[in-house]
């Protein structure tokens, strides 16, 4: 037996091994390597500035508007998901009136938890897309429903005011979903009867979700968190479809700023490695925090 | 195992170090038939940008190098991707001998010319017409190509259709309503209240692309103040946006903003949405370059007769007449300096330029060639009919300006941004120059990006 073990572990651990060097890691490197050189991307010449780029990037308006709009997106973003997700999963899995309360969903609970995951089922470019119709100005979905209101809506995404604000609702909504089923998943693995003796204690429906079902989910939102920390710094597609960053770079978003310093407006790949390994670092010490910030003790169900 | 991916570890994506440029090795012998020196067998590799004008006219263009070149092989591939596709092969060192670097995937044109990736393609302008006797190439070309192809002096972009830029309207709801197109500003500010009060709005632009409106501004103060203010503005000169010229133009435009002449909403609208309003008669005026007919094809209504015209005139102190029009080169062609086939690529050029080459795609892509007299009987669509008697009309007035393929992040960013809050109405005329201004000291300033002089 001992004999044969280390060929097949080797068999199986070396080629995703080297797939994740190959693909994943060595790209990270090169990033590294490049964001110190002033690579302009179309030649095969390019010369170590060494931190240079780091010290411009400090000083980059544009760059530290991007980093404030992702900053608001992460403050927000999973806050709002999370807080809905529960709001809708709660509803879903103990809102209803019927029989021993507080233990079924609403009525219709199954048609609800279709439409919700319908989002998730869509690519983020088509969300973008019909988004950016629901927005349109004149012949939108939006407008169109507030006109009969007697309110001349704003122009949404034309408006530096509001265009952010849509794009940040838009992820909240593309998101709000998949939280939905998996917040729902964890509650129908709470033992029913830790309900019944909180409703026979009297407990309210949100006593109930804040002393009994919050904390009882918490591994779960905790990695929720994490998830949407990374997507809110994140954002590309969506503001890259839907705004482009404006107007005036109103909605503009890190990631959007790496993508235009290399392939959009300049050619700076240099550069834009820079930005790109600022954002690395930035993520994973969000996701560092989160984890950190969000560590309670662990309830396990006996 | 090991060594496989160690190679990959530390192999680098900017590549190498490179070969020398000279390509002298890939050429023939040199006749009055073939200046260029194109081996009759060496292989030449396409590749289009497959957007507007499809990749049909392309393949045309190919089978005629083919009648010339039989036993050369021509490997033909196409992609809305030009920069995605071929970033890696320019850096290795081996890309395609011809490429539409075209579309919004185009790769910065000035970035490659600053990195030594583009071929000179000086010898094709001085080499004979393929099909128009006794004249050179550069002879057969509208004015204006070898300049916007031009960086300090070289010819290294090839543009082959004509694009005129203006303000467009629909023929027919001008006719049904008894309006004229205006000839001068006041005339125009009186049509725009004539418009608004028979209750459409007089204007509206691509509000997420907001630089479309910084064409018929610049127009409006290259007209009144010469030629120089483009040539400022190119040259990256200071103070080139806060001319007296350009103060008065956007002093000028700022009143249809002022006035709510502008459909509301047009901020929240990209081009093909503003332009969409547009053809369902939502808005009478709009601006934009001589694609806009192909690209609104399939919802512009029949008999909507679209039409081309200058900017009016601001008055009698105007240097250049109500005619001038901005006219340029579009649809850029490059052959990479690393490219194996440079030759064949300047051959396929000459191809291309051949009268037979330019009608074949006046026909095909109902758009205009480079090349003079290359669209005399041929059938066009309404619109780009008007937009041939434009630039007839327009004639030796007509001009241009060329900051945009230099500095691409200028235009295409900063005074993009500028122009969006200037016509939205959130910042005045001085304020909106002052941003643009602003934008170019900003590329003034970048030592990372090369300086070109417009001549």
């Amino acid at each position: 037996m001992r004999h044969g073990k280390y060929p097949l572990i080797i068999a199986f651990l070396v080629p995703p091994l080297v797939l994740y060097g190959v693909f994943v890691l060595s790209p990270y490197l090169q990033a590294f390597q490049i964001s110190t050189t002033d690579w302009l991307g179309y030649s095969a010449d390019a010369n170590s500035v060494g931190l240079d780029n780091f010290v411009q990037l400090l000083r980059d308006d544009y760059v530290w508007n991007a980093i404030k709009n992702n900053a608001i997106l992460l403050a927000l973003v999973p806050v709002l998901t999370i807080a809905l997700g529960l709001f809708f999963a709660t509803m879903l899995n103990m809102g209803g009136r019927a029989g021993r309360a507080g233990v079924v969903g609403v009525r219709g609970t199954a048609a609800y938890r279709l439409v919700y995951f319908f989002p998730q089922v869509l690519s983020v470019v088509i969300i973008a897309v019909i988004w950016q119709q629901v927005y349109h100005p004149n012949a939108g979905l939006l407008n169109a429903a507030l006109k009969p209101l007697g309110i001349d809506g704003p122009s949404w995404l034309g408006d530096p005011r509001t265009a952010f604000w849509c794009v940040l609702a838009v992820m909240v909504w593309a998101n709000v979903g998949f939280y939905v089923v998996l917040f729902g998943a964890a509650m129908q693995a709470i033992p029913r009867d830790i309900y019944e003796a909180v409703l026979l204690d009297g407990a309210g429906r949100l006593v109930t979700l804040r002393r009994v079902t919050i904390p009882l989910l918490w591994d779960t939102v905790q990695v929720a968190w994490i998830y949407l920390a990374i997507a809110a710094l994140d954002g590309f597609i969506l503001v890259q479809r839907m705004t482009d960053g404006g107007p005036n770079f109103s909605s503009d978003v890190i990631g959007l700023r790496m993508y235009n310093t290399a392939f959009g407006s300049d050619t700076k790949f240099g550069y834009a490695s820079a930005i790109g390994v600022v954002m690395f670092f930035l993520t994973l010490s969000v996701a560092v925090l989160a984890l950190r910030a969000s560590r309670r003790d662990r309830i396990e169900f006996s | 195992m090991a060594t496989p991916a160690a190679g990959l570890l530390t192999g680098c994506a900017m590549g190498g170090d490179d070969d020398s440029g000279d390509d002298s090795a890939g050429r023939g012998e040199k006749t009055a038939e073939n200046p260029f020196g194109v081996k009759a067998d060496a292989p030449l590799e396409v590749v289009i940008f497959n957007g507007g004008y499809g990749e049909e006219y392309a393949k045309a263009h190919e089978a005629m190098y083919s009648e010339k070149y039989p036993n050369a092989k021509i490997t033909h591939s196409s992609t809305q991707e030009i920069s995605k596709t071929l970033q890696p092969r320019f850096v290795d060192g081996s890309p395609p001998d011809v490429v539409n670097n075209s579309g919004a995937g185009q790769i910065d044109p000035g970035a490659l010319v600053s990195q030594g990736a583009l071929a000179d393609l000086g010898e094709l302008l001085d080499a004979p017409s393929l099909d128009v006797p006794g004249k050179k190439v550069r002879e057969t070309l509208l004015p204006g190509v070898v300049e916007v192809g031009s960086y300090d002096g070289r010819f290294h972009v090839l543009n082959i259709s004509y694009t005129a830029y203006g303000i467009w309207y629909s023929t027919k709801l001008f006719a049904d309503r008894g309006w004229e197109y205006p000839r001068t500003w006041d005339d125009h500010i009186a049509l725009c209240r004539t418009i608004k009060a028979a209750g459409i709005a007089p204007w509206t632009y691509a509000g997420k692309h907001p630089r479309y409106m910084s064409w018929p501004v610049i127009s409006t103060a290259v007209k009144l103040g010469g030629l120089d203010v483009a040539k400022n503005i190119d040259n990256l000169e200071p103070n080139a946006w806060t001319s007296d010229a350009m103060r008065t133009a956007a002093d000028a435009w700022h009143q249809i903003v002022k006035d709510q002449f502008i459909l509301p909403g047009t901020p929240g609208l990209d081009h093909v949405q503003s332009q969409t309003e547009w053809c369902r008669g939502k808005a009478a005026l709009i601006s934009c370059g001589s694609w806009i007919e192909n690209e609104q094809k399939a919802v512009t209504p029949a008999g909507f007769d679209m039409a081309i015209a200058p900017t009016p005139s601001l008055g009698a102190g105007d240097k250049l007449p109500f005619e001038a029009i901005r006219g340029t080169a579009g649809e850029p062609f490059i052959v990479p300096a690393k490219a194996k086939n440079v030759a064949g690529g300047l051959e396929y050029f000459r191809t291309v330029l051949s009268m037979r080459g330019a009608k074949d795609f006046t026909q095909k892509v109902s758009a205009l060639s480079v090349v003079a007299g290359a669209a005399e009987g041929a059938t066009l669509p309404p619109g780009l009919t008007t937009v041939v008697k434009a630039l007839d009309a327009s004639g030796a007035n007509g001009f241009n300006w060329v900051y945009n393929n230099y500095y691409r992040k200028l235009e295409r960013e900063l005074v993009d941004a500028a122009c969006g809050e200037f016509f939205s109405g959130r910042i005045g005329p001085a304020d909106f120059l002052a941003q643009c201004q602003k934008g170019a000291d900003m590329i003034a300033q970048d030592s990372s990006l090369k300086k070109y002089k417009r001549a």
